[in-house]
């Protein structure tokens, strides 16, 4: 009887029995990713902590309003809002092991984080060479690219994951038994959202 | 396993040894240093002292009842040839919960007095304090009085009976103000101004040192803080604002001839000579007792010695070697001494 | 002995069990345990050489035996050694070992990333102590405040070796603290509930959490360093407006929950050891737990206790002083509850119950020297002296250590299959007891007589020669005592008594398997009916209940069926890779370059590693 009880639980073989599956009922990747994403929050809490810290104690040197392009990154916000969106359309299209629109989904989804990029490069190239705001001009400068860029590093990293899914797609490597992987990269990607409306809201938006 | 009688005894070799050093505590440890912490001299230093004392009954107390209660437990339920299994206790809350309220009720008292203190000692300062700016640089201290126009380094005078207030700041790293017999102590933060203060009660000579490691001669950076009789501080004061006396005796001419065309000038202030500010103020050096961030006795031989290599007595410090060969550095010496 | 592989079906590897590549590509759980405990060992005598080259140094006054410069290095390297590379893996080598056999798993929840986070452990402990052999040791202090660390106080490469291994280090405890959690969650056998698990395992949990929620802000923290020294940023730059407290928020919101990561892991091995010779459940099981989950919580709220003296207003100072005072109650409680275990048992003096006895000892004092240090002014006149030097040995010494000591002599048999020599054990105790107190005791005096720490040398008319002398002499008695354990290590190896799987009649599942456990650890997953199932199974619950059933005898075919992840080489692979990119930051930024598609590449080979081809279905 032990034994036999034994035999459903973690670490031993059986068929149809999916060994990442414990305790709690929950993937075990699931919840790695859950406590990386907590971990996480702590990365960008001590990174906004420190902007906030030191807003409005530039000495010279542009300050936020000064270069500010609220449209464009207001363009960006929704691009990555967007991109939650095809990303929860690819996992939707993966359960009904529909390929072609779970590439499709998340290609798009790829597309928008590099857009997002994209834009974020091209507002960096603006402050540092038209608005004279660099990484060493102020403390703006300092915590503003600091902060956005590890959270910019964030989104091109989940690009490169997304492109990897896709490619194991296209090769005939992914299918509805691998959900959970493509579960996890989406819990991921809808981080890197939220933590953008944070930014987005706490650096851009509040005067 | 283990034999019955070697049980017993490392329980008393422990006893033994907690009451040797107990009773060496009472013996060979002298309290009344030249930087002790627990003969305090300033009403800071006595507010202190008092929470301390507090505390340390308290839990002096605490370590006799749970060290007692360990050994105690060990001697009295050690396992005995064919006891049989204990009873599984696995616990008891009422005494759980009054163990708890009980060290809670412990720590109570000794946060009142500490709120108390914290916020006494950190009151606003008044109009009639006596400011001291406090300058802490890699490796030394600067005191200036701008209530007096009195600008001098390592040794600060003040007052006995008067409130002081020093406001501490610096140019370069972290540093900690601590004249431990004084009172406790507060860094120099660059960027900012933070304040002690505190009403000397007894007259004397207390020794100060950087208390926040800040680089290779944190070691030597200490200072002097002399507290003076009622009366006596005015005349250091006036000494010290009354204009650098001429040197009288042959060598010391010489030297000031030397530090006149020397680039001494360039980082030290000698009123009237020169007006350097990177390093000491030199105007009253001979009236000091100490140099060196304090770390050295002011003696003709130890001064030669310095401007001849300062590295060589003080790793890492800023004062660059000026190639003064033996008979020039002597010149030197004899005409700072000579500064009263 | 199931050589099988994978939990992935369908693939079979014939795999080696004996031999260099079999360490270098190991993904069990049971042998990176013993890489991590050989490696930190080794770390830990080095830091303790570091500290008796210190020792040596201070026993007389205006001594010039070392350089200003060299002790400068010593105690910074000694402190970030102990701490990261020392007490850190060492507690990891328990939790490796010993968390899947006392939750009855076979392996933790990602068996690669476990040896992944070996492997980073280790590069990034070579990296930072081959800041030796360029003569740029880290000179900065442990926790390296602003801004002496930054480049216009400290040009040249020992800031940058600290700062570049320790975010390596972090990278590898971080990784570790994710799958720790994971295992614990969700890992557990059947009938273990939370409130079932050992205390051991409780800690670790609570440990693991600190890590992963601590460890973000040092990391943030080090880059706004990094960006100074290297690009130019001004966070801690005070001509720009910035604050160097900056520095000391960031690094102590990390730094205080770190000395809790570096107590619990001893706190949960002492809960085990105590009922284990006392053969009595612990005292108020719950209690103990829950108080080590709220110091977990509360441990986020007291940071700056530890700087009191830079003038944070008396509000802050307040606030934290009564804070530091709270959290003080679940961790002294504990003491009682340990106590109170011993009382009304049967104790046998093994010397793993004489190092845990030890710590209850040890730790008393310097816990009651840290509530000291919960007054401010109180703190005043204490940090930055030789007696928060004394607190903070006595908890970290004569706590965490006398508790990693007590596991050792505990967990060897189960480790090795052999016992360790207890009269060599008492002997090694009693020199650790006597040098210990002799180095640190007198600590306390020379704090309260004024000398501040971090000094090279000290004048001689202070008053402070004597008991720097008897301190120096403690140090190398504490030497001494370690030149004991190691005697007895190899003494042990080939001719210590056999150990069997449960010597010492204990309470836990680990010791329901053979020592050393075979790869699989249980051949069939236990059921468990309480905490202390082995107990239970062996001798009831001691309230009338009959024991537990023992689990039956697997077959061999149950056996047989037992499938193991197999070794893999990319997570030493990565773990060079990752290496080699950050340390391109003191070099040319080619090799960053280099170094990050060598990481990109590596991290897909690992990912894909089991994944399947494209001609199989599933």
């Amino acid at each position: 009887m032990a034994s036999h009880d034994a035999h459903a639980a973690a670490g031993a073989h059986a068929v149809h029995h999916d060994p990442n599956i414990g305790t709690t009922g929950l993937d075990n990747r699931k919840v790695g990713m859950w406590i990386f994403l907590g971990s996480d929050c702590m990365f960008f809490g001590s990174l906004i902590g420190t902007y906030l810290s030191y807003k409005g104690k530039s000495v010279g040197g542009p300050g936020p309003h000064d270069v500010f392009n609220i449209p464009l990154t207001s363009e960006s916000a929704a691009v990555l809002l967007l991109s939650s969106l095809t990303m929860v359309l690819a996992l939707a299209a993966l359960e009904k092991s529909d390929h072609k629109w779970t590439g499709r989904w998340l290609l798009a989804t790829a597309l928008l984080g590099a857009h997002f990029v994209g834009n974020q490069v091209y507002e960096f190239y603006t402050f540092a060479v038209h608005d004279g705001l660099r990484l060493s001009t102020n403390l703006f400068g300092s915590t503003f690219f600091t902060l956005t860029g590890f959270h910019g590093a964030h989104v091109t990293g989940g690009v490169i994951w997304l492109m990897g899914l896709w490619w194991q797609l296209k090769r005939g490597r992914l299918n509805k038994s691998d959900y959970t992987k493509v579960e996890i990269a989406g819990l991921y990607w809808h981080f890197v959202d939220i933590v953008w409306i944070a930014i987005f809201t706490i650096i851009y938006l509040i005067p | 396993m283990t034999k019955p009688a070697s049980r017993l005894a490392p329980s008393l070799l422990l006893l033994g040894v907690i009451a040797l050093s107990a009773g060496c505590g009472a013996v060979g440890w002298d309290w009344d240093t030249k930087m002790t912490t627990v003969i305090p001299k300033s009403d800071f230093g006595r507010m202190t002292h008092d929470i301390f004392m507090l505390i340390s009954w308290w839990t002096l107390g605490i370590f006799i009842l749970v060290e007692a209660g360990l050994v105690y437990a060990c001697w009295r339920f050690r396992d005995r040839p064919g006891a049989p299994i204990p009873k599984q206790v696995h616990g008891h809350t009422i005494l759980e919960v009054s163990w708890t309220i009980a060290f809670a009720a412990i720590l109570v008292i000794f946060a009142v007095p500490t709120v108390r203190v914290i916020f006494k000692t950190q009151e606003a300062p008044a109009a009639t304090d006596l400011r001291v700016d406090v300058v802490g640089r890699q490796w030394w201290w600067e005191f200036r009085y701008p209530g007096q126009g009195v600008v001098t380094a390592n040794e600060a005078h003040i007052p006995v009976g008067q409130t002081v207030a020093f406001h501490l700041h610096g140019p370069d790293v972290i540093h900690s103000f601590w004249v431990p017999q004084l009172g406790g102590k507060r860094d120099v933060v660059p960027g900012r101004v933070n304040r002690v203060t505190l009403t000397p009660e007894v007259p004397g000579e207390y020794i100060g040192q950087c208390a926040e490691y800040c680089g290779m001669s944190h070691a030597n950076m200490r200072f002097r803080v002399i507290v003076h009789a009622k009366g006596d501080w005015e005349q250091w004061v006036a000494a010290q604002k009354a204009p650098p006396v001429d040197p009288k005796e042959e060598l010391a001419q010489k030297g000031k001839e030397i530090f006149s065309q020397s680039a001494c000038m360039g980082c030290h202030t000698i009123a009237g000579t020169s007006a350097g500010i990177l390093g000491p103020n030199l105007t009253h050096f001979g009236s000091r007792k100490t140099f060196g961030g304090a770390s050295m006795m002011s003696t003709p031989e130890n001064l030669a010695k310095w401007v001849e290599n300062p590295g060589h007595m003080k790793p890492g410090v800023l004062m660059p070697n000026l190639g003064m060969r033996e008979e020039q550095s002597k010149a030197l010496a004899a005409y700072l001494l000579s500064l009263k | 002995m199931a050589t099988h592989a994978a939990f992935m079906p369908g693939i079979k590897k014939e795999v080696a069990y004996t031999g260099v590549w079999s360490w270098i590509t190991t993904v069990d759980h049971k042998r990176i345990g013993i890489l991590y405990g050989v490696t930190a060992f080794i770390f830990f005598v080095m830091g303790g050489i570091e500290a008796l080259i210190m020792r040596a140094q201070l026993a007389r006054p205006d001594s010039n035996l070392v350089s200003a410069q060299t002790f400068n290095e010593l105690f910074t390297m000694h402190g970030t050694t102990m701490v990261f590379l020392a007490i850190m893996p060492l507690s990891a080598a328990f939790f490796n070992f010993m968390i899947p056999l006392q939750i009855g798993a076979r392996d933790v929840a990602f068996p690669r990333l476990n040896a992944l986070s070996y492997w980073i452990f280790l590069c990034g402990g070579l990296f930072i102590n081959s800041s030796f052999l360029f003569a740029a040791a880290p000179d900065g202090g442990w926790f390296g405040y602003a801004t002496l660390t930054t480049r216009q106080f400290s040009p040249g490469h020992s800031i940058d070796f600290w700062m570049l291994g320790l975010q390596i280090l972090g990278i590898a405890s971080m990784l570790a603290g994710f799958n720790f959690i994971v295992t614990i969650v969700n890992m557990r056998a059947p009938g273990m509930t939370l409130m079932r698990m050992p205390v051991f395992i409780w800690m670790s949990l609570v440990v693991q959490f600190l890590v992963v929620l601590a460890f973000p802000a040092i990391t943030v923290a080090l880059i706004l360093l990094m960006f100074d020294r290297f690009f130019g940023t001004l966070f801690f730059a005070p001509a720009a407006g910035a604050d160097p407290l900056l520095w000391q928020h960031l690094f102590w919101i990390f730094g205080h929950p770190e000395v809790y990561i570096l107590i619990l892991p001893a706190m949960g091995i002492v809960s085990e050891v105590l009922p284990t010779f006392a053969r009595k459940p612990l005292f108020g099981a719950p209690v103990v737990i829950y108080s080590g989950i709220m110091i977990g919580f509360f441990g986020f709220g007291v940071w700056s206790h530890h700087m009191f003296s830079v003038g944070m207003g008396p509000v802050a100072d307040a606030a934290f002083s009564i804070a530091t005072m709270l959290i003080a109650v679940p961790t002294g409680v504990k003491i009682l509850n340990w106590i109170s275990t011993l009382w009304g048992g049967s104790i046998r003096f093994t010397c793993a119950l004489l190092f845990s006895l030890g710590f209850i000892a040890m730790f008393t004092m310097g816990g009651l020297s840290g509530v000291m240090h919960a007054s401010p002014p109180v703190d005043l006149q204490q940090t930055d002296t030789y007696f928060v030097v004394a607190h903070f040995h006595y908890v970290l010494f004569g706590g965490s250590i006398f508790g990693l000591f007590s596991g050792f002599y505990y967990w060897w048999p189960k480790m090795t299959g052999r016992l360790l020599d207890e009269r060599l054990g008492k002997v090694h105790f009693w020199l650790m007891m006597l040098g210990f107190n002799m180095t640190f005791f007198p600590q306390h005096y020379l704090g309260l007589i004024g000398m501040p720490r971090r000094i090279y040398t000290y004048a001689g008319d202070l008053g402070w020669n004597f008991w720097n002398m008897v301190s120096s002499i403690g140090a190398f008695i504490i030497a001494l005592s370690i030149l004991m354990f190691i005697v007895n290590v190899f003494k042990t190896r080939r001719s210590g008594q056999v150990a069997g799987p449960d010597p010492w009649d204990a309470r836990t599942l680990e010791w329901a398997i053979p020592s050393p456990p075979p790869i699989y650890n249980f051949a069939a997953i236990p059921t468990v009916h309480g905490r202390d199932e082995l107990w239970l199974q062996k001798h009831g619950d001691g309230h009338g209940g009959a024991p537990t059933p023992r689990p039956a005898t697997p077959t061999a075919q149950e056996i047989a069926a037992i499938h193991m992840p197999p070794p893999s080489y990319w997570p030493i692979l990565l773990a060079l890779a990752l290496t080699f990119m950050l340390s391109g930051l003191l070099i040319s930024t080619y090799q960053i370059i280099a170094g990050g598609l060598l990481v990109l590449y590596c991290m897909f080979k690992f990912a894909l590693e089991y994944h399947r081809s494209a001609q199989e279905t599933h």
